[in-house]
């Protein structure tokens, strides 16, 4: 029974101190969206007419994933989803104010409200979508193998009998194990790891994430990646707060109309073709107007 | 030799940034560790007395924060707010909060060990000399109990300094995630910049925690007799 009470006590304590720094350290800015957080869990996001009057939108990106979301050496936020938030808050007519998120925390982040986009290489899952809403992709990305110029594997059947290298835990090693399995796999923990045994001989061929074998294969003479797509295509797309529809509807219609102007192939060439070079079918990587064929 | 990843240093404002992201790391890890002492200071007076309710109370709070991970402090305190209580906190001001809870508890258990390891007969043999109470901990007590705090609370605090790379994840840019970001930003054109990144960053680190261990030594001769 002491104990019941000194752990309310404890909690009490902490409630005030929390209550106490929050009030008095908090910019008016941050105070407005306290407001309409505390009019219950329902609203902990801000509408789209909220953001347009605010004059500020708060977009979620990666700060160290070239050349998805980075930051340059002018401390610039740049890459291929901020090319796009960019311009979403062009179009909206607001200012625009990066928050930097880790693969971690980016749901948390919709979640609370404190940020009313992510734009940080968002895969679209049925798990996340359970949490957040997701607009129309602007990305898709699917399995590609790197191999040796010498022995270049065009197609998976290449492999049976020979040998694959994959990292553990990736989408690679499930997809050979389950649908190829006369597949011989070497796993390896580190993609470091991985790259180096390919580069040894250790193995005919290495697959993981497409976007990865093709910006590494630029860098490596002598290796080129035969399969650009291949397995389950994941898509990734903006996402807002669960329930947010009217931010949600806008986005979708700023993807659909940017269709006309081929936007993200624009996006692309500014921004992963310095890195994935010109053999690249942008088609393979990139969708326009949320359609996948 | 002018492929020498260091160049990344000096390309555009990167030097400044990491400069810039250090002063986050010094002003958070500053206030949290001067928060720590004064509020640590009393908790661990509050942590002698005899009385089982204190007793109690002060026992599960350094426990709780003892057993949870920081990082976990920092989601609930930055995340669980909002969720909560609908309290929108700043990742700097969560920052704080979670550091000063943290070393409050740790100071607390530091200032509790280091006064009850006065003997009893220090405070007898003042009485004896017909000190009154006050005399007793001003001549006697409070500068042995010092001495004996500066080493372990130099060390909480250098940990709390280094500990602050986690407030990254509560989106607070802090000089290690500039040294990634700037990594990162070059990974395709200067593949070899990791290495002097982080010997850079290791330097900032010293140059930050070692004034604590030069002030920590010049005390420790100062207070010896």
């Amino acid at each position: 029974m002491k104990k019941l009470v000194s752990l309310l006590l404890t909690a009490a304590l902490a409630v005030s101190l929390l209550a106490g720094c929050g009030s008095s350290s908090e910019s008016a800015d941050t105070a407005k969206t306290e407001e309409t957080t505390e009019t219950g869990s329902a609203s902990v996001y801000r509408t789209l007419d909220e953001i347009k009057e605010s004059g500020k939108i708060t977009i979620g990106v990666f700060s160290d994933k070239n050349p998805f979301g980075y930051v340059d050496e002018n401390g610039e936020y740049q890459g291929y989803d901020v090319y796009f938030a960019d311009r979403l808050a062009k179009d909206l007519g607001v200012e625009v104010e990066y928050v930097s998120t880790e693969p971690a925390s980016r749901v948390e982040y919709l979640k609370t409200g404190k940020v009313d986009v992510i734009l940080a290489n968002f895969t679209v899952t049925d798990e996340r979508a359970e949490s957040v809403d997701f607009c129309l992709p602007y990305m898709k990305v699917a399995l590609g193998v790197v191999s040796p110029d010498s022995a270049l594997i065009t197609a998976p059947e290449d492999l049976n009998g020979k040998t694959l290298i994959v990292a553990k835990g990736t989408t690679a090693e499930a997809y050979f194990s389950e649908n190829y399995p006369d597949v011989n796999l070497l796993k390896f923990d580190q993609y470091a790891d991985a790259y180096n045994a390919l580069l040894d001989g250790r193995g005919d061929a290495l697959s993981t994430d497409n976007t990865e074998v093709l910006a590494w294969a630029l860098q490596n003479e002598g290796y080129s990646v035969g399969i650009e797509s291949l397995g389950n295509q994941d898509t990734i797309a903006p996402a807002v707060a669960k329930g947010n529809q009217t931010l949600l509807d806008w986005i979708n219609d700023e993807i659909v109309s940017l269709a006309d102007e081929q936007f993200f192939h624009a996006d692309y060439k500014e921004t992963l073709e310095p890195v994935y070079g010109t053999e690249v079918d942008i088609d393979s990587l990139v969708v326009e107007g949320g359609k996948i064929e | 030799m002018q492929d020498l990843g260091i160049r990344v240093l000096f390309m555009g404002n990167n030097f400044m940034r990491l400069l810039g992201g250090l002063w986050v790391t010094i002003q958070l890890s500053l206030i949290s560790i001067l928060l720590s002492v004064i509020f640590g200071i009393l908790l661990g007076i509050v942590m002698t007395l005899k009385n089982p309710v204190t007793k109690c109370i002060t026992r599960i709070y350094l426990e709780f924060i003892r057993i949870m991970p920081q990082l976990v402090l920092l989601f609930l305190v930055y995340f669980g707010a909002t969720k909560a209580f609908g309290i929108n906190l700043s990742g700097e001001t969560s920052a704080v909060i979670v550091f000063t809870l943290w070393g409050t508890a740790e100071m607390g258990d530091l200032v509790r060990g280091a006064l009850i390891s006065i003997p009893k007969h220090q405070y007898e043999s003042g009485a004896a000399l017909g000190m009154e109470n006050a005399q007793i901990y001003r001549y006697i007590i409070i500068p042995q109990t010092l001495r004996r705090l500066i080493p372990l609370s130099i060390n909480l605090a250098t940990r709390m300094i280094k500990t602050t790379s986690l407030i990254v994840m509560i989106g607070v840019v802090e000089v290690l995630k500039v040294g990634q970001q700037i990594i990162e930003a070059n990974r395709y054109t200067v593949p070899d910049s990791a290495l002097w990144i982080y010997v850079t960053i290791f330097f900032l680190y010293f140059l930050v925690c070692w004034p604590f261990s030069v002030l920590a030594g010049k005390l420790e001769k100062k207070w010896k007799n």
